[in-house]
């Protein structure tokens, strides 16, 4: 019952780059729609969240609707249907984490940011989430912010590295569009 | 694939290798409990219900994706196997709400029976469930979360059984849900399939919901009013204080041949019969020019005295009278003898809806090469010529989909317009929209995709649309019974519109053709019909002319409304008596003098025959007080006008007349059964002339085709139908092309009657809006 | 940089290579990169299997079956492409060898691809990541493009005439995609929900095609496997167990970290000397010694050998790996319901007893660790676990269940001692609230 939806090219919900990158990403697999998920995922480091126009694009680049960008995009854990801050920090607090003391760290993000779980800073610098295991186990523990590990991390830690991530918000990066930058910074571990 | 022989519970079974276990064992009688599992629906393993346990094997392995081989030994029931079901529903029942007696499903919901075979006798469940709030997704389909136990049934129905892939599946683990393709909102056909295949009470209809417990209601099992289908529809009823109301319709008989399929008409389309609007006295043109109520004595005098007297002075060819596409056949049989043998006139016609006795005429002399609707569900190729049945024959589309799905048959499509259904088609032949008449020229070539694929079939079934008349018929068929060496190996189908308009034309709702298609100047036909007028009566467009020319003493509409089909200047009949059986005061009943409030096709009995030419019985479910079934007026009609009425309807066989006012019509299939009996005992039937039954003989006996197997009938089966008199002789005189206007229904109407079903309408604008919607995105 | 720890007791094979260099393409191949996958090309592909089988390298994501004999699984004729799959989807907690096998040696996952292809016939590969590791599925895609651009992968690998393709692959968070068909479902674009079996990925896997899927590790392992020869390889573990295993050891010990051990190693040296005891000088209180799926092991029970043999005759199993090491100051409570809560929030809630049990389980526990248990609590959560062993669609449901009913058989009494308002012997301020949702 999908009705053709007008062209939203008009619409440029993607940067230049990035539609280019899509655009050799559907040509990449044997089946098209297995650029899904990379898609999305690629499309909220730019974006911020997957939108409703996010989800849309996406749906008319794979040729697929746009409910079942949606059943596969609400399944997987680190896509997003709201805005997060600049920089998401996600605490692991599973096992190998949590005897490590991850939740005093988780704590003490809490208390350094203002936030509680899910929140993001007034600023929009920051937003804060617990996480299952990242795969940092034997560092713990781990927290990521956006896709940089830091391991090994005690509250004390904490102050550090959020005004690390302060400095690079305010060196004039504005918004979502920082996070391509920062990718290509290599500088995983703190 | 070769039968295999296993053992379960003790039990040898013998089914072919590769059977699933869940579907051997039904067959078998040996019952294995199911959320998810659905016949003809993607296997999902996911209920963990229909655990056995198999020999040899270390877990316990679900039945429903388990395909049975030599040898293998299953145990479906034991303590071991009772526990997993009973732990399986005491997780399921965590989150479930135990809200039993205020759940619109309860009495019919599946997790209830479950839990009352197999569940716990208290819960261990401690814990705060999960809630959502009730979402209304459209005017049909409400949506509860916490009801849901996540069976994925209604998402592969609306997917895989209807093509429209409306439902998805949001989130998971214990977040799951359930959700509509619009955000909020359904953007689909409306079919309700997926209310109807929930388990539980997770989803609900909006014109069902809290309106009744199910035990209250009566479920009667009928055939469905609108498209030319014939959905067997199974309607719940309950007594009100004018009669019985229906509440509900579903297909809980799945025995038709369309299982459990009903489209947005046959679900939510009952409740015209419930409408304001509904005619339940008899109205009377007074003196001052106004319709005024009257008794049915006195309405029927006033109509009778007008009919005898314009026959007695002028002729029966002064009087004309049009039948109805949604009438029974035993109505419509009723209907052409009374016209011709008591109003004296041929001038009968019916709003033809697609070109039936081109059809029959093409076919004449070559029987068996009409197709059921069974034929089509199992077919191995289908040529689709002219139509949109997703719109216009959903249940056609239903099983053409199904066919393709299940039974990987190839659809070819010849179509002026894309269509839905080109989603499953092998081949497509786009063509013209006068381009019809090129087909087989096309066919013949072998050139295209699609003339080569169909050239490369050993057996086809042609189904063609209305666009598809005349000559064309004939060339198709021609083209058809000439395709290949086997001509065996090709039937057809002709589709119209509504409910029975075949049966309109297989009964002889024509100028020209009496039932079963045998011309009116065939000698020696129906020599038992006394006075039958000779010559060929006029159609319907040439009795509105003799109309409107002042020519037409009376005009007897039953069930039809012309003024609305070819827009009909109201003067045009002032000069014509003009007389309306109808539900509604159509546009053509306001203009009658005499209007008589006839019951609808859920509250008569009697049999109709859908466009593929299978007969099904209609029995009486709803009853309204004032209204009666067009046979019953029919021959009180033919009463008033002092005719003999043994000699129109053959009841009380040895001539025991049985009482005018009794009124046991309404449950005919009893009366029937009875009859049998008393035959059977030597005894005398004694059958109500109000009986359709009574005629059903009749037709049997006289209307080429009809000579059907009736117990087979009677137990509520279709049965074909095949009206290929060999005595037919092209009849050039009546163009008939020129007479046939589609109605070209979409999902949501149904010619004049669609128009007074509240729930169509809104589904209707539901649909408008989202398509709005879309368009602005 | 995660940090590289090292032991004298370590065998290092797969991970000889780590903090050399080795993810650059020439220093990959300074250290023996690729020698593998040519000794491979001049064989045949049964040769490849032959060493596989003999090798006894035994998959290690978990379920421990012979990679050999997985490979000899795929037909030799298929009408569809045929596709080699590698599980870099590394979830299972305690686990993070892959990371470190991407982060160091991308290359020896790369070899090992074309090998597994060479093995079975297939033409293209994907090695797929959790969406987590970007930063090694940058690395990853760069040794990729570096292999390309020496003609390591593409039309002619080698100049061999022979064509090889890799895809990588990112995840986006979810632990069921570590599922083999859950993973072939995320690369198709889909939910990451299992398929049913049969048939197996082996026979219709990816896209419908015969499927070879592998742990990053065992992908890994296969170039040394070649290169030592399998008689060798298989002389480094015990019988049935080939090889060496990357242990990730984590928790309350000294110096955790990723060792890389002979299989059948005992656990209470990896615990005591390779990891260098317990933290602090505390005493051990148990051990989940394979990931946190695994039913965790008592002191007394620890004095085995870790390969998948002796680990399951103790009543666990050796799963991925993943020691996880707990103190005598740690709640058992509050690790189990840690435990529970990340399964009920991966359970991709396609069946009931999984998607029903964990969730019932995580709201029970929550409830019994805040103190407001009733007896009736422990029987019944033992209840509901047994119930969901081995009746789920998958064996993620077998992975919430094991761990439960072993952390309240073997520690019954400290669930008691959480009763009637007691408060948890073990509180901290503020650990007591889960929020992941």
């Amino acid at each position: 019952m999908s009705p053709n939806h007008p062209n939203p090219e008009s619409i440029p919900v993607f940067s230049p780059q990035l539609a280019a990158r899509f655009d050799a990403l559907v040509q990449k697999y044997p089946v098209k729609r297995s650029a899904l998920i990379p898609m999305l995922l690629y499309a909220q480091d730019e974006v911020g969240y997957l939108s409703d126009a996010v989800v849309a694009e996406v749906a008319r680049r794979i040729g697929i609707t746009e409910l079942e960008v949606r059943n596969v995009a609400t399944y997987y854990s680190m896509l997003r249907f709201r805005p997060a801050g600049q920089f998401n920090i996600q605490v692991c607090t599973n096992i190998s984490c949590l005897l490590r003391g991850a939740y005093e760290v988780y704590e003490r993000f809490q208390e350094e940011l203002g936030v509680g779980p899910h929140g993001v800073t007034p600023d929009g610098v920051f937003s804060l989430e617990e996480v299952e295991c990242v795969g940092a186990c034997c560092w713990a523990p781990a927290v990521q912010v956006n896709y940089d590990f830091h391991d090994e991390l005690k509250p004390d830690l904490v102050p550090g590295i959020l005004s690390g991530y302060r400095g690079k918000a305010k060196a004039g990066n504005n918004g979502a569009s920082s996070l391509e930058k920062k990718a290509n910074s290599k500088e995983p571990h703190a | 694939m070769p039968d295999v022989t296993f053992t379960v519970d003790g039990k040898k079974l013998t089914a072919p290798a590769g059977t699933l276990l869940i579907d051997a064992c039904r067959k078998a009688g040996i019952e294995i409990p199911a959320f998810c599992y659905y016949p003809g629906l993607s296997l999902q393993a996911a209920c963990r219900m229909c655990v056995v346990r198999q020999e040899k094997v270390p877990k316990l392995q679900t039945a429903c994706t388990t395909t049975v081989a030599e040898g293998q030994v299953f145990v479906t029931e034991s303590p071991e196997i009772a526990q997993a079901r009973k732990a399986t529903i005491e997780l399921l029942l965590g989150n479930h709400p135990l809200d039993c007696p205020v759940c619109d499903a309860g009495g019919e919901c599946e997790l209830q029976d479950m839990n009352f075979k197999y569940g716990a006798g208290e819960s261990l469940y401690a814990e705060a469930k999960h809630h959502r709030d009730e979402q209304q997704w459209s005017p049909a389909v409400f949506y509860d979360r916490p009801r849901c136990i996540l069976c994925y049934r209604c998402t592969r129905m609306c997917g895989e059984g209807m093509d429209v892939w409306a439902l998805g599946v949001n989130n998971r683990g214990a977040d799951s849900v359930i959700v509509p393709n619009d955000g909020q909102q359904l953007d689909c056909e409306q079919c309700g399939m997926c209310i109807d295949v929930c388990p539980v009470g997770a989803l609900t209809s909006g014109s069902y919901r809290y309106k009744t417990r199910p035990w209250e209601m009566n479920h009667v099992s009928t055939v469905c009013t609108h498209c030319a289908d014939g959905c067997k529809v199974t309607l719940g009823v309950r007594s009100t204080t004018d009669g019985a109301e229906i509440i509900r319709a579903d297909n809980r008989d799945k025995s038709g041949i369309n299982g459990d399929f009903l489209c947005a008409k046959g679900r939510f389309g009952f409740d015209f019969v419930e409408s304001a609007d509904r005619l339940t006295k008899p109205l009377v043109r007074n003196s001052a020019g106004k319709l005024e109520p009257a008794t049915w004595e006195h309405a029927l005098s006033v109509a009778a005295k007008k009919l005898k007297e314009i026959r007695d002075s002028r002729g029966g060819a002064a009087i004309g009278v049009i039948g109805s596409n949604r009438t029974t056949n035993e109505e419509n049989y009723l209907l052409q003898k009374f016209s011709r043998t008591v109003l004296a006139t041929n001038n009968i016609d019916h709003e033809r809806t697609t070109d039936y006795a081109s059809f029959a005429r093409a076919l004449a002399g070559h029987p068996g090469k009409t197709a059921s609707l069974r034929d089509i569900a199992s077919a191995c190729a289908i040529l689709l010529v002219g139509t949109n049945p997703t719109d216009e024959h959903p249940l056609l589309a239903w099983l053409l989909r199904t066919d393709v799905r299940l039974n990987r048959a190839r659809l070819y499509i010849a179509n002026h317009a894309p269509i839905k259904l080109e989603r499953q088609a092998r081949a497509m032949q786009g063509l013209p929209p006068n381009g019809y008449k090129d087909l087989t020229t096309i066919l013949d070539r072998g050139e295209t995709d699609l003339a080569k694929a169909v050239k490369a079939e050993e057996s086809l079934i042609v189904i063609f649309g209305s666009e598809i008349r005349g000559t064309a018929i004939h060339n198709l068929v021609t083209w058809g019974l000439n395709r290949g060496p086997n001509p065996d190996s090709v039937r057809f189908a002709c589709l119209g519109d509504h409910s029975n308009s075949r049966g309109a034309a297989d009964m002889g709702l024509f100028p020209d053709l009496l039932p079963g298609y045998v011309p009116i100047t065939e000698p020696g036909a129906f020599v038992e019909y006394a006075d039958l007028p000779p010559a060929a009566g006029k159609t319907l467009s040439q009795m509105l002319d003799v109309a409107t020319a002042g020519e037409l003493g009376a005009l007897l509409v039953v069930g039809a409304n012309p003024v609305s089909r070819a827009p009909l200047n109201p003067a045009a009949l002032k000069n014509t008596f003009l007389i309306v059986q109808d539900l509604f005061l159509t546009e053509t009943a306001t203009l009658a003098e005499v209007v008589l409030p006839a019951a609808s096709l859920y509250e008569k009995s009697g049999t109709v025959t859908n466009t593929f030419g299978d007969v099904q019985i209609v029995r009486k479910a709803a009853d309204r007080a004032g209204v009666k079934p067009d046979f019953e007026i029919l021959v009180r009609l033919a009463e008033a006008m002092g005719g003999p009425i043994k000699g129109l309807v053959p009841f009380g066989r040895a001539g025991t007349t049985a009482d005018l006012g009794q009124s046991r019509g309404a449950q005919s299939g009893e009366a029937d059964r009875h009859a049998v009996w008393l035959e059977a005992n030597g005894l005398e039937p004694r059958l109500s002339p109000f009986d359709p039954f009574a005629l059903f003989d009749e037709i049997e006996r006289l209307v080429p085709g009809y000579a059907i197997d009736r117990i087979n009938l009677i137990a509520g089966n279709d049965v074909h139908s095949e009206p290929a008199s060999p005595g037919l002789v092209p009849v050039t005189a009546l163009a008939g092309e020129d007479f046939i206007v589609p109605a070209h229904d979409t999902l949501f109407t149904s010619g004049t009657l669609g128009r007074y079903s509240a729930a169509l309408k809104q589904l209707e604008e539901h649909q408008a809006k989202e398509l709005a919607k879309s368009a602005a995105d | 940089m995660p940090r590289l720890v090292s032991h004298p007791d370590e065998v290092k094979i797969v991970s000889r290579r780590f903090g050399m260099g080795a993810e650059k393409i020439d220093r990959y191949l300074e250290l023996g990169g690729y020698e593998a996958v040519m000794k491979c090309l001049a064989q045949d592909s049964d040769w490849i299997i032959n060493e596989m089988k003999a090798s006894n390298l035994r998959g290690r994501g978990g379920a421990g079956f012979s990679a050999g004999m997985k490979w000899s699984f795929v037909p030799r004729q298929s009408a569809k492409p045929k596709y080699i799959l590698v599980n870099g989807d590394e979830s299972e907690p305690g686990t993070c060898k892959d990371h470190l096998i991407f982060l160091h040696d991308p290359h020896s996952v790369i070899e090992g691809t074309i090998i597994a292809g060479l093995a079975v016939g297939a033409k293209m590969g994907f090695i797929y990541l959790r969406g987590e590791y970007r930063y090694l599925l940058e690395i990853t895609e760069r040794a990729v493009a570096d292999a390309y651009q020496r003609g390591f992968l593409g039309k002619n690998i080698f100049g061999s005439g022979k064509e090889f393709e890799i895809i990588t692959q990112t995840g986006a968070g979810a632990y069921e995609v570590g599922e083999e068909s859950a993973l072939m479902e995320s690369l198709e674009g889909k939910r990451g929900v299992p398929r049913i079996k049969p048939p197996f990925p082996a026979v219709v896997g990816l896209y419908g095609g015969p499927t070879v899927i592998n742990n990053a590790e065992t992908i890994a392992t296969v170039p040394h496997v070649i290169n030592m020869g399998a008689a060798a390889y298989a002389a480094v573990g015990t019988p049935r167990n080939g090889g060496t295993r990357l242990f990730s050891i984590s928790g309350h010990v000294e110096r955790p970290g990723v060792y890389e051990l002979p299989m059948g190693y005992n656990l209470k040296k990896m615990i005591y000397e390779v990891a260098g005891g317990i933290r602090g000088g505390r005493n051990l209180k148990a051990v989940v010694p394979g990931g946190s799926s695994t039913p965790v092991l008592l002191p007394q029970e620890i004095d085995i050998g870790m390969d998948f043999d002796q680990v399951g005759k103790a009543g666990s199993m050796l799963g991925s790996g993943g020691v996880v090491v707990i103190d005598d100051q740690t709640c058992i409570v509050e690790f189990a319901l840690r435990t529970i809560s990340f399964y009920a929030h991966e359970s991709c809630g396609w069946c009931i007893p999984c998607r029903e049990g964990t969730d019932w389980l995580k709201k029970s526990l929550t409830r019994f660790h805040a103190g407001f248990g009733a007896p009736s609590d422990i029987d019944n959560m033992q209840y509901l676990a047994e119930n969901m062993l081995g009746r789920t669609f998958c064996p993620l449901g077998d992975a919430a269940a094991m761990p439960t009913i072993a952390f309240i058989k073997k520690f019954r009494k400290e669930f008691e001692d959480h009763l009637n308002g007691k408060p948890c012997p073990f509180a901290r301020e503020g650990v007591l609230q889960l929020t992941v949702v």
